[in-house]
């Protein structure tokens, strides 16, 4: 599952950083420098933007200028596009960083009377590349080619000449082609291209759209050999390595509360670990919510930042909620110490809340993270998806020592409930909240089924939401109420 | 530019009709472009006699030419006038196809 990491004993192939998030990562640092790499994919999958990223990276951050054979869109249509992703084609032009040479073959303007070869196309390329002394090129898709001139052999021979003469000329390189038939490129140029292969994939689950980007090889460098999700979103763009971290992070003694005493007192008298994971889980109107607002307010008392992800309500109904169980978050608001990020579960894949989740915690830098709830997402991916999801939402939390809370709905004994099983493993802390009855009453219960690295109290306790705010009772010693413990 | 041609066309539609500009495009003196140089030739005196011009673009000399006529193939050849413009690719060994090509078949 990890990515592996190049040994420093060995020489290692020279790469060229392509600047795109995580893709440099899953390729132990980038493309092969001086090398032809094949990019191949399905219509939409975003060949040509991981192409022009590349190019434009290469230009701004690393020096090196490139040179763009289009072949499909015209130059004004192909800035347009990309502009629309934040990549600014026309300054880098004008700067002569990039040159962007669009190839237009039409078949019916033209007629075929003999022998030729394609010197015209390695000339004009030779040119550009020349002219802004560049180190990047691409061609996209070189396969238009095909269409457009029908000698076949002659285009082979011609493809073969011009990959090595790129890489004679140790030019980094992208050709991108279209998937073919059971077939990485329709007219097979992975037969020429014998160094770096990448395929994107672009698929429609339950109606939600997946990317997926697979190094199918590289020679001479250990690559991730996974299928790596990838989106495509304002900052153009970025592959998600599953977990890119081998449980090598540090991890701290110091405690964070809970916001609620009487949780402290079960957990040791000082709360959770931080930087740890906590999973409160309970069936419907247990006080799930309460807890995770009760552990923001308390985060953000002490003057730390939280950031909370509601998939459920929306922010201004979670105050207005709280506020009747004498939790008042709008002060934190106000303060800017508590930030809400309220998005519907449906609205994007995924990928696109995990990478959402990461951006924002990357900005805003919280101590605090709480999700509210998990179970929501589940509803649109599935168990399996999920989990990988929280893998890495943990993982990338906890390197950064954040303290994470996620809230998840629980449908009691009646429903089989994969989710609590699937997800709890990953979880340093486990609360179940329950539900019982007593006198005629409905009362809740708490227990924290585990607690990993402390001793914790095993007792099952009521779980008061009063005006005053939450507490919890004595130990409950009620049979009832606790058969209805989930686990 | 559409328009100018556009008026040139009208004023003397009979003279450009009859009067054949042709560029062909080459990169360097290999055995292909000599051959077209030659085959080119032959057509334009059998059957376009005094009224073609023949431009020869070495693109090993002049690269920049080649985006503007959008050159892929060597050879090309180019026929300028009359419109509309017309591109054949390879030596013209193939002379039916080549007079097919650039539309002299038809023109006679």
């Amino acid at each position: 599952m990890s990515v592996p990491k190049l040994k420093t004993s060995r020489t290692p192939l020279p790469k060229a950083s392509t600047g795109i998030d995580g893709l440099d990562e899953v390729t132990g640092g980038g493309l092969p420098r001086g090398r032809t790499t094949l990019v191949c994919g399905s219509a939409g999958c975003g060949k040509t933007l991981l192409a022009m990223e590349f190019l434009v990276h290469g230009a701004v951050q690393y020096g090196e200028p490139g040179v763009c054979m289009e072949f499909e869109e015209a130059t004004e249509k192909l800035t347009a596009n990309v502009q629309s992703l934040g990549l600014d084609l026309g300054d880098l032009i004008k700067r002569k960083k990039l040159l962007v040479d669009h190839v237009r073959i039409e078949r019916n303007e033209i007629e075929e009377t003999g022998e030729y070869n394609l010197e015209g196309l390695f000339i004009r390329l030779g040119h550009a590349v020349d002219a802004i002394k560049a180190k990047r090129v691409v061609l996209d898709s070189i396969e238009t080619l095909f269409a457009g001139l029908s000698d076949a052999a002659v285009l082979r021979a011609e493809l073969r000449r011009l990959f090595r003469w790129l890489d004679d000329r140790k030019l980094t390189a992208i050709v991108t082609g279209e998937r073919g038939n059971g077939t990485l490129t329709r007219h097979g140029l992975e037969e020429y291209i014998a160094d770096c292969v990448i395929l994107l994939d672009h698929r429609v689950n339950e109606q939600i759209s997946t990317r997926r980007l697979r190094i199918v090889k590289y020679r001479g460098t250990p690559h991730g050999t996974d299928e790596y999700p990838y989106m495509i979103d304002d900052d153009g763009i970025s592959v998600l390595p599953i977990t890119s971290l081998a449980l090598t992070h540090k991890v701290s003694t110091a405690r964070v509360s809970t916001g609620i005493d009487g949780l402290d007192e079960m957990l040791g008298g000082k709360g959770f670990f931080r930087g740890s994971s906590v999973l409160v889980s309970g069936t419907a109107g247990t006080g799930k919510s309460s807890i995770a607002a009760k552990f923001a307010s308390a985060a953000c008392s002490r003057g730390e930042t939280c950031l909370y992800f509601a998939f459920e309500e929306s922010p201004n109904q979670i105050v207005r909620n709280m506020r009747s169980i004498g939790i008042d978050l709008e002060p934190w608001i106000q303060k800017r110490l508590l930030q809400f990020h309220a998005v519907r579960p449906t609205s994007t894949g995924l990928e696109g809340h995990l990478l959402g989740m990461q951006k924002l915690v990357k900005q805003r830098r919280p101590s605090v993270v709480v999700v509210d709830p998990i179970t929501s997402v589940v509803s649109v991916s599935g168990i399996y998806g999920v989990k990988s999801m929280l893998t890495r939402l943990v993982d990338f939390l906890k390197v950064q020592q954040i303290t994470s809370l996620f809230t998840n709905l629980t449908f009691g004994r009646d429903r089989e409930d994969r989710t609590e099983e699937g997800v709890s493993s990953l979880m340093d802390s486990w609360i179940v909240l329950s539900d019982g009855e007593r006198n005629g009453q409905r009362t809740r219960g708490l227990c924290v089924v585990k607690c990993r690295g402390m001793a914790h109290s095993r007792d099952l306790r009521e779980l008061v939401a009063s005006r005053k705010g939450m507490e919890l009772g004595e130990a409950m010693i009620n049979a009832r109420l606790a058969s209805t413990v989930a686990g | 530019m559409q328009k100018t041609v556009a008026k040139k066309r009208r004023s003397s539609r009979t003279a450009r009709a009859n009067f054949w500009e042709l560029r062909l495009y080459i990169a360097g003196q290999t055995p292909n472009s000599i051959a077209a140089i030659a085959n080119l030739k032959k057509i334009c005196e059998d059957q376009l006699k005094g009224k073609y011009r023949i431009e020869v673009v070495d693109l090993l000399k002049k690269p920049q030419l080649a985006k503007g006529d959008q050159i892929v193939a060597i050879p090309t050849l180019v026929r300028r006038l009359p419109p509309p413009v017309k591109k054949i690719v390879g030596n013209l060994s193939k002379t039916e196809r080549a007079l097919v090509g650039l539309d002299i078949l038809r023109a006679r």
